[in-house]
C-alpha cells in the first residue's frame, strides 16, 4: 500500500514538474542571454492555447505540439524584439505580453469556442498501460511524448550552453554585451535566437498543461511561470539545478494534492505552502546567487 | 518659443500614438467579430466620455487605478518594482472592511472613515513591508517576493473569507457600518445620477498631490528618491539605504490598500473575493505611462479608466476581454514610443550642442 502510494507520488511529482521545469529552463535560456523574462507566464498560457487550437483543428495532438511551439516561439520572440532590439524595459514588456496572453486567450475562447472558461475537450497521446495503480501512472507519465521532449530539452540545455559555439555566444552577450559586440557578435541576433529556443522549451510546458487536462482552461498557467522564475534565481541561473528545484516544488504540490482528501489542514494553507516555501528559500539563498552580469544591459548603438 | 511648442508637440506624440493604436486594434477586433468597426468605437466613446454619467463611471474606474499607479510609482522612485499591489489591495481591502463592519454604528463618518482607511493602509503597508524587508535584509528580489506574496494573499483572503467572514453560501462579507460608507458625488451634481463615482476620487487626488509634495519637499522623501538614483552614494553619505527601501515599500503598500476606499466604502458596501482583481497590474501600466509625473499619472489613470468603462459598454457587441488586449497594446505602444522620443531628444540635444560649438 505504502509502495503504491509512493509510486503514485513519484508519478504525480514528475507530471506536475514538467510545466515548471520547462518554464524554468526557458527562463535560464532567456536570462543567460541577458533578457529578464517575466513573460514566461504568458508563454505557458498562450502555447497551451495554441496547442489546443491546433489539436482541435487537425485532430492530431502531434500537430498540436507543433502549433503550441509556434505560438510559444512567437510570444518569446515578441518579448525579445521589445526588450533586446527596441530596448523597452523587460519587466514592462513582460507584463504587457502576460496581459496579452491572458486576455487574448479569453477573447479567442469566446470568439472561437463560445465559452468564457474552457475549450472543448481534446484527446491526448494515450500511450502506455491503463489503470489507476501507481505503476501504471508512472509508466504513462514516462511514455508521454511531451514529457520525453521536455526531459530531452532540459538534459541538452547545459551541453548546448557550455559546449557549443552558439552557447558560448549566448553566455557572452548575457555576461557582457559591450565586449561581445566589440568582437563582432551580433548581440541582438544572438539574443533573439536564444529567446526562440526559450519560447520553444517554455511552450512544451504549456502544451503539457493543456494535454494533461485534455482541454484549455482560461488562466490555466496559474502563476507557474513566476514560480519557475524564482527557481531560476534560486538555482543561480543553472538549468539542471533549476529543473531540480522545480521537481522539489512539484513534490510539495503533489503532496498537497494527495493530502487534500484528508481534512486535517485547511486546503488554503496547503495551497500557500509552496509559495511560503519559495519565500523562505529565497531568503536563505537569494544573496548568494550571481546573476548574469549583462542582464538588462545593451550593446552600444 | 517655437522650440517650446515643438517640445510640447513631441511630448504629445506618445499619448497620441497610444490612442491611435487602441482605436486601430479595437476596430480590428470588432471587425473580426463581425461588427461594424466604426460603430463599436462610437458606442465605446459615447458610453465613456459621451455623457456626464459615463464620465462619472470613468472617474470611478480611474480611482483605484490612480492609487495603484501612485503606489507602483512611489516604489519605483526608490528603485523598487512593486508587482505586489494586487495582493496588497486584497489584504488591505479585507482588513479595512473588517474594521468597517465592527465599528460601532453611532460613530460619525468623519471619525469612522479615517479609522477604516488607517486599518486598510496599515495592513497593506505590513504586507508590502515583508517584501521590502526581504530585499533589505536578504537581497531577495522584490519582483519575485511580491509575486509570491500575491499568491499567498489570494489563498489567505480565501481562507479567512470561507472559514470565517463570508455570509453563508456567498463569497461576500456582511455590509459595512453605514457611517463608514463614502457618499457618491451624485449628491452634489445631479447630472452624475446613477454613476458610482464617490468622494474617493477627490480623495485620491489629495493622495497624489500629497505623495509628490512629500517626495519633493521633505527630507525623508528626497532621501527615498536619492536611494533610487544611487544606492552606493547614499550608503556612503550615511543614509540608511535598507530602512529607506522598507519605508518605500511599506508606503507603496499603504497607498495601494487605500484603493479599497472607492471600491468598498464608496461602491459595494462590502468586500467580496476577487474585488479589485486586475487593478494592481493596471497600476503598473499607469505608473509607466505616467512616468513619475503627478499629472501624467492622473492622465494615465483616466486613459485606463476609459478603457475599462468602454469595455463594459461594448460587451454586448465585442467580449469585454478586448479591453485587456487594448491595455496590452497601449502599454507596448507607450513603451516603444517613449523610447523613440528619448532617442530623439538625445539626438536633438547632441546636434544643438554641436551647433553651439
Amino acid at each position: 500500500m505504502s509502495q503504491l502510494l509512493s509510486l503514485t507520488l513519484v508519478a504525480e511529482t514528475l507530471r506536475l514538474s514538467i510545466p515548471y521545469a520547462c518554464a524554468a529552463v526557458a527562463g535560464v535560456w532567456s536570462e543567460r542571454c541577458g533578457v529578464v523574462n517575466i513573460a514566461l507566464e504568458g508563454v505557458l498560457l498562450s502555447s497551451a492555447f495554441g496547442g489546443v487550437v491546433f489539436t482541435l483543428a487537425t485532430g492530431s495532438p502531434a500537430a498540436g505540439v507543433l502549433g503550441g511551439i509556434l505560438v510559444g516561439v512567437t510570444m518569446s520572440l515578441g518579448h525579445g524584439l521589445l526588450a533586446a532590439k527596441y530596448r523597452v524595459d523587460a519587466i514592462v514588456s513582460g507584463i504587457a505580453l502576460n496581459l496579452l496572453a491572458a486576455s487574448g486567450t479569453r477573447f479567442l475562447l469566446r470568439a472561437w469556442y463560445d465559452s468564457a472558461s474552457n475549450s472543448p475537450a481534446i484527446t491526448g497521446f494515450h500511450l502506455g498501460p491503463t489503470g489507476s495503480s501507481g505503476g501504471a501512472m508512472l509508466a504513462r507519465t514516462l511514455l508521454d511524448p511531451v514529457t520525453l521532449l521536455a526531459v530531452f530539452a532540459v538534459a541538452l540545455t547545459p551541453f548546448v550552453l557550455h559546449r557549443t559555439r552558439f552557447g558560448l555566444r549566448v553566455r557572452a552577450v548575457g555576461e557582457n554585451p559591450v565586449a561581445a559586440a566589440s568582437v563582432g557578435i551580433n548581440v541582438v541576433g544572438v539574443r533573439l535566437a536564444a529567446l526562440a529556443v526559450s519560447g520553444a522549451i517554455g511552450a512544451l510546458g504549456g502544451i503539457h498543461l493543456a494535454l494533461d487536462q485534455h482541454r484549455f482552461e482560461s488562466g490555466m498557467s496559474g502563476g507557474r511561470g513566476f514560480i519557475a522564475l524564482a527557481a531560476v534565481i534560486l538555482s543561480g541561473w543553472r538549468p539542471v539545478r533549476a529543473a531540480l528545484a522545480c521537481l522539489v516544488f512539484a513534490a510539495l504540490e503533489a503532496t498537497q494534492i494527495l493530502l487534500q482528501g484528508q481534512h486535517l489542514i485547511p486546503h488554503e494553507v496547503l495551497q500557500m505552502l509552496p509559495y511560503v516555501a519559495t519565500l523562505v528559500i529565497l531568503a536563505i539563498a537569494a544573496g548568494r546567487a550571481r546573476a548574469p552580469a549583462g542582464l538588462g544591459k545593451h550593446a552600444p548603438e | 518659443m517655437s522650440d517650446k511648442l515643438q517640445a510640447w508637440l513631441l511630448e504629445l506624440r506618445t499619448p497620441l500614438a497610444a490612442v491611435a493604436t487602441a482605436v486601430l486594434v479595437l476596430n480590428l477586433l470588432s471587425w473580426g467579430f463581425g461588427e461594424a468597426p466604426w460603430a463599436t468605437l462610437l458606442t465605446a466613446a459615447a458610453g465613456s466620455w459621451g455623457t456626464v454619467y459615463g464620465i462619472g463611471q470613468v472617474l470611478f474606474k480611474a480611482t483605484p487605478l490612480l492609487l495603484a499607479g501612485i503606489a507602483v510609482d512611489l516604489a519605483l522612485r526608490a528603485g523598487l518594482f512593486n508587482i505586489g499591489v494586487e495582493g496588497q489591495i486584497a489584504i488591505g481591502s479585507l482588513a479595512g472592511t473588517l474594521v468597517a463592519i465592527v465599528l460601532p454604528p453611532g460613530l460619525p463618518t468623519i471619525v469612522a472613515v479615517p479609522i477604516t482607511l488607517v486599518a486598510a493602509a496599515a495592513s497593506g503597508a505590513l504586507w508590502a513591508g515583508v517584501a521590502g524587508w526581504m530585499r533589505a535584509r536578504f537581497g531577495a528580489h522584490e519582483v519575485i517576493t511580491t509575486i509570491m506574496l500575491n499568491r499567498i494573499a489570494d489563498a489567505l483572503v480565501a481562507m479567512i473569507m470561507t472559514s470565517w467572514l463570508a455570509l453563508p453560501g456567498t463569497v461576500r462579507t456582511p455590509d459595512i457600518a453605514p457611517s463608514t460608507s463614502l457618499p457618491r458625488l451624485e449628491a452634489l451634481f445631479d447630472a452624475l445620477s446613477g454613476s458610482a463615482v464617490s468622494w474617493a476620487f477627490p480623495a485620491s487626488l489629495l493622495v497624489l498631490v500629497g505623495v509628490y509634495g512629500w517626495l519633493r519637499h521633505s527630507r525623508l522623501g528626497r532621501e527615498l528618491v536619492w536611494v533610487g538614483h544611487n544606492e552606493k552614494a547614499c550608503a556612503a553619505e550615511g543614509i540608511p539605504v535598507g530602512r529607506r527601501k522598507i519605508l518605500a515599500m511599506a508606503l507603496s503598500g499603504a497607498i495601494a490598500a487605500l484603493a479599497m476606499a472607492g471600491m468598498v466604502l464608496g461602491y459595494k458596501g462590502y468586500y467580496e473575493i476577487g474585488l479589485g482583481a486586475g487593478v494592481g497590474f493596471g497600476g503598473i501600466a499607469v505608473a509607466f505611462l505616467g512616468r513619475g509625473r503627478p499629472l501624467g499619472l492622473l492622465l494615465a489613470a483616466l486613459v485606463f479608466g476609459t478603457l475599462a468603462q468602454a469595455g463594459l459598454v461594448i460587451n454586448a457587441k465585442v467580449p469585454k476581454e478586448a479591453t485587456g488586449i487594448l491595455e496590452a497594446v497601449v502599454i507596448i505602444t507607450i513603451a516603444l514610443s517613449s523610447r523613440a522620443a528619448a532617442k530623439d531628444a538625445q539626438r536633438r540635444a547632441a546636434s544643438a550642442s554641436k551647433g553651439a560649438a
